[in-house]
């Protein structure tokens, strides 16, 4: 077929046009005003000024360990618990079991969770209610610091319990790429135990199909704003606050310095990644003894015991946030230390239903768009890196990568400015396009590693039997890859969703979604509201992820072996 | 073309920003006319996008009263673009600017006051002055209340025009605190008695850097030095009896002062939680707003310190690039009028205090913001008197500075 060719030939070129002009824009919206260039704001002449000032911001160093820290240890911590999981229950019935109870929760957005988690662990919080005023003795609530501790645990607790569900379903698409039911078998026939068995003959096959996602999920928990807000210290917060604060500061000259460390938390996020990544060396030297020394049950059962109890905990946890939400949302006055509310209304529910349909209407449609077009033009990049044999260019996989790895709120300044520039209206059209930025990437990495270790020889024997390079795609690989395809839509569907500063800055405000009414009405604290829009917010996504799973299975419930 | 050639060529008019853009110069919005009929003619059809805190449920739906009175009045559509800081209308704004958009700015009028104020004025993102043209403006009588023509001690000069009234109220929880303290010694006494139940947002957001100053014009030998720019005075032995006072207080705060709320409404959340049992807000109608929302003890009662509490007036501005400023000024003008300022001040509404001049009103205008039934969450209304003046800004962002310096690290 002459047109297939060419045409998937040129999406790679297309998809880095379509970013390169934004991505630089949002970039040089931070660097030129970190070196002292903001005409509109009276900066004429290149300075370094920022930087002594962001140098001498009180915290610095606080911050800086804050954001290191809390970024690889909740990495680490996430990525345990999920390959814990996977080595202690893959292929068996509770397997199913929570893997049906994690994937919508993944849908829950960010800020959401970290509110319904705050509200569970807070002093006057719902688990503190449940053990008063018996047994505590509590009659008013306790004054213990968490959330809000110095050393960022409850911030690292809550960026676990978001990560695990995002790792795990990664790692259940790459699963049947790297061929996880034979290894295991094989390990299982020559006397592994299951947990040795996973570690030994599966992990290392597994992980580099994961990495792209560890090292998104590294990049996102350095620069989290709204989870660090919520549940990080505040005296000083982490670098990626501060910056948001210094951005927002009325004192507009502060906008400088902000830049300034807007570059530096790119910085920050560079060395986390520097890190991990000299950590996956070290343990692959360190460990090489370990894989072939023929241990077959050392540590079989505290791997069994700590993955279940992790998991467990993880799903408790997010279970119990969620409840707490639920039951704001239906409550009237509700003090401490009543467990329940008492008495529930459906007020703060038909409040919203008289608002929200508009809403819900903006944000399914831009979510969908800015999913469809991501999924076109990845699965486009992804299909003439097939044809070429060769993957992207570094370069091309950095402008991929790079919203994801700048502040938003800096980045969008630039963006912004744009879009004034070219003189595109604020609108849909402008949203959509902003949402794909950030969408993109995440469908690139959800599916890019299933997409390369899908086995070229599938597409060799069609042509063997005849078929054109069009038709292999679209009736080999295609359907071949319908499941990881489908997922990574549904992840691009829930980042969309949960978009506020580019909803709100490139559509001038006059898009209302789930979301941008939601955090408006958050920064009000009427935790009702709150939660009935933050459950709002989840449900869409989790529409979506329900579809991801199911569309599959009924599309190939007489094809059995394409699913996991 | 390579990438690299590529990237720098889409870089350039990133570094030379005022270049004018492509489109903006295209369209050359009409002038705004003299005559007041003409602007209301002129606006007649037009979209205006009114960028406003949207954090607050009542507030939100009184806007919303506000945009169908002014279609059926004036044809003139209210959108209001729901923003959680009004940080982000004015990065839109200097966006807009640094573009080259002089003419079609998306944010035709913005909800403000203090520092956001100052700051888009310095910058020159503010269109006006335009507030004396607005017919209804005369009914502040501003020669006889002088605050609606001052924002946090600056002139406006006219470039926004006042909508309603703020000071800062404290509230507490009566069973739990019967008699609360009413002055800062007695502050300091009772958080010593009640370790925990008192704290302040964390500055710099504008309630918790309000505190210092409502402290500081206390604490000082001599407050009048607070109407001058800081730099004119030692700052460092003004305000020395503050840190004094801090360095006493922070050990009896909420989280022994290690850590604070990051603003009034999650003062208010944490009220609600009963974690704790004295606060205080801006809006002095919010906690009876918040006991009739669920948000707050049914035993919330208000009150302003015994030597009066600071108060300021809130505004609302136009962009210097607005597209719809006559639409805008209509809007302005209809939020001074007496039927919209009566509406907002009642308690059952907003309970936004009306910047009106009662003088200025006829006696059945008068008659509809008289105070219907008495809520005993809210503040009696003669205490609202006690007002003191803001200082100078320049002491804010002295008092700022030094907090963050000596409390904001480990």
């Amino acid at each position: 077929m002459p047109v297939f060719r060419p045409g998937i030939r040129l999406i790679p070129r297309l998809t880095v046009l379509l970013l390169i002009l934004p991505v630089t824009a949002g970039l040089g919206g931070v660097l030129a005003p970190a070196f002292g260039w903001l005409p509109a704001l009276g900066g004429q002449a290149w300075t370094l000024a920022p930087w002594q000032a962001l140098w001498q911001a009180p915290g610095l160093a606080d911050m800086l360990r804050l954001s290191l820290l809390t970024g690889l240890v909740s990495t680490l911590v996430a990525l345990a618990i999920v390959m814990l999981f996977l080595g202690a229950f893959l292929e068996t019935p509770l397997f199913r079991l929570v893997r049906r109870l994690l994937s919508p929760l993944l849908a829950v957005p960010h800020a959401a969770a970290a509110i319904a988690l705050a509200f569970l662990l807070a002093p006057s919080g719902w688990a503190s209610r449940l053990a008063s005023p018996r047994p505590s003795g509590w009659t008013r609530p306790p004054d213990y610091l968490f959330p809000g501790d110095p050393d960022g645990l409850a911030l690292i607790a809550g960026l676990v319990l978001k990560e695990v569900p995002f790792l795990l379903l990664m790692s259940l698409a790459a699963l049947p790429q790297c061929r996880a039911h034979e290894r295991l078998m094989v390990a299982r026939a020559l006397g592994y135990g299951r947990v040795n068995a996973f570690a030994k003959a599966v992990l290392p096959g597994l992980y580099p199909l994961i990495r792209l996602p560890v090292y998104a999920v590294i990049a996102f928990a350095t620069s989290t704003v709204e989870v660090a807000i919520i549940l990080g210290p505040s005296t000083p917060p982490s670098l990626a606050v501060a910056v948001v604060r210094w951005l927002n500061d009325p004192d507009l000259a502060l906008r400088f310095q902000a830049s300034a460390g807007a570059l530096l938390q790119l910085g920050v996020t560079a060395l986390a990644l520097l890190l991990w990544w000299g950590g996956e060396c070290l343990v692959r030297r360190l460990l090489a003894g370990w894989l072939e020394g023929g241990g077959r049950h050392r540590g079989e059962t505290l791997g069994r015991l700590l993955g279940g109890g992790l998991t467990g905990l993880t799903i408790v946890l997010l279970g119990a946030s969620l409840g707490g939400l639920a039951l704001w949302s239906l409550a009237a006055y509700w003090p401490f230390p009543a467990a329940w509310p008492s008495p529930m209304t459906l007020a703060t529910w038909r409040e919203a239903a008289d608002t929200a349909l508009g809403p819900l209407g903006h944000t399914a449609s831009i979510g969908l768009g800015s999913t469809l077009l991501s999924v076109v033009l990845v699965i486009g990049c992804l299909e003439a890196e097939t044809l070429r044999r060769r993957p992207l260019r570094p370069g091309a996989q950095l402008i991929l990568y790079l919203p994801l790895l700048v502040p938003p709120v800096a980045f969008l300044y630039g963006l912004v400015q744009l879009q004034a520039q070219l003189g595109l209206a604020a609108g849909w059209t402008a949203v959509t396009l902003g949402h794909s930025l950030f969408v993109l990437p995440y469908v690139f990495l959800s599916l890019a590693e299933s997409y390369r270790r899908l086995d070229p020889r599938w597409g060799q024997i069609a042509a063997a039997l005849g078929a054109s390079r069009a038709g292999i795609f679209w009736r080999v690989r295609l359907p071949m890859l319908t499941a990881p395809i489908a997922v990574a839509a549904a992840v691009g569907f829930a980042v969309s969703v949960g978009q506020y500063l580019p909803t709100l800055l490139l559509g001038a405000g006059r898009l209302a979604t789930l979301t941008t009414e939601a955090v408006s009405l958050a920064s009000g604290g009427d935790r009702r509201l709150t939660a009935v829009y933050a459950l709002g917010q989840l449900a869409l996504p989790a529409l979506g992820f329900l579809l991801a799973i199911g569309l599959p299975r009924f599309l190939f419930r007489h094809r059995r072996q394409l699913l996991t | 073309m390579t990438l690299r050639t590529l990237a720098a060529a889409l870089l350039l008019p990133l570094l030379w920003p005022t270049l004018p853009a492509i489109a903006a110069t295209g369209t050359d919005a009409p002038p705004v006319p003299e005559e007041w009929a003409e602007v209301e003619e002129q606006a007649r059809g037009q979209t205006v996008y009114w960028n406003a805190w949207g954090g607050d449920a009542t507030t939100n739906r009184y806007i919303g009263w506000v945009a169908e009175r002014l279609e059926e009045r004036h044809g003139v559509e209210v959108v209001h673009v729901k923003l959680d800081d009004t940080a982000a209308a004015v990065s839109r704004v200097i966006a807009e600017k640094s573009a080259g958009n002089v003419d079609e700015g998306a944010i035709d009028l913005v909800w403000i006051n203090g520092e956001n104020f100052a700051a888009m004025k310095r910058h020159d993102l503010l269109f006006g002055p335009f507030a004396r043209r607005l017919p209804n403006f005369a009914l502040t009588a501003p020669e006889e209340n002088p605050e609606v023509l001052t924002d946090f001690t600056l002139p406006t000069e006219g470039y926004e025009s006042p909508w309603g009234k703020a000071q800062l109220t404290f509230y507490h929880d009566a069973e739990r605190v019967p008699t609360p303290p009413g002055d800062m010694a007695a502050l300091l006494d009772w958080a010593k008695a009640n370790p925990g139940r008192f704290t302040y947002p964390l500055v710099p957001d504008f309630l918790g850097s309000t505190f210092l100053k409502q402290a500081l014009i206390e604490l000082a030998e001599d407050p009048a030095v607070l109407a001058d720019p800081a730099g004119e005075h030692d700052v460092a032995t003004v305000t020395a009896p503050l840190w004094d006072y801090l360095d006493a207080l922070h050990p009896h705060l909420w989280r022994q002062g290690r850590h604070f709320p990051t603003s009034g409404p999650e003062l208010k959340q944490l009220m609600g939680d009963g974690e704790l049992a004295l606060a205080f807000t801006f809006n002095p109608s919010e906690p009876a707003a918040a006991v009739a929302a669920h948000q707050l003890s049914p035993d919330t009662r208000s009150y302003v310190l015994d030597g009066g509490t600071l108060g300021n007036v809130h505004f609302v501005a136009i962009p210097f690039n607005a597209r719809h400023k006559a639409g805008a000024m209509v809007l302005a003008n209809y939020l001074l009028s007496p039927e919209a300022q009566a509406r907002k001040q009642d308690i059952d509404v907003w309970g936004d205090p009306t910047v009106l001049d009662m003088d200025r009103l006829s006696p059945e205008q008068r008659e509809a913001f008289a105070t219907a039934e008495d809520n005993p969450a809210r503040l009696p209304p003669e205490a609202l008197g006690k007002l003191l003046p803001e200082p100078h800004p320049s002491w804010m962002e002295a008092l700022e500075a030094a907090w963050l310096e000596r409390y904001a690290r480990n």
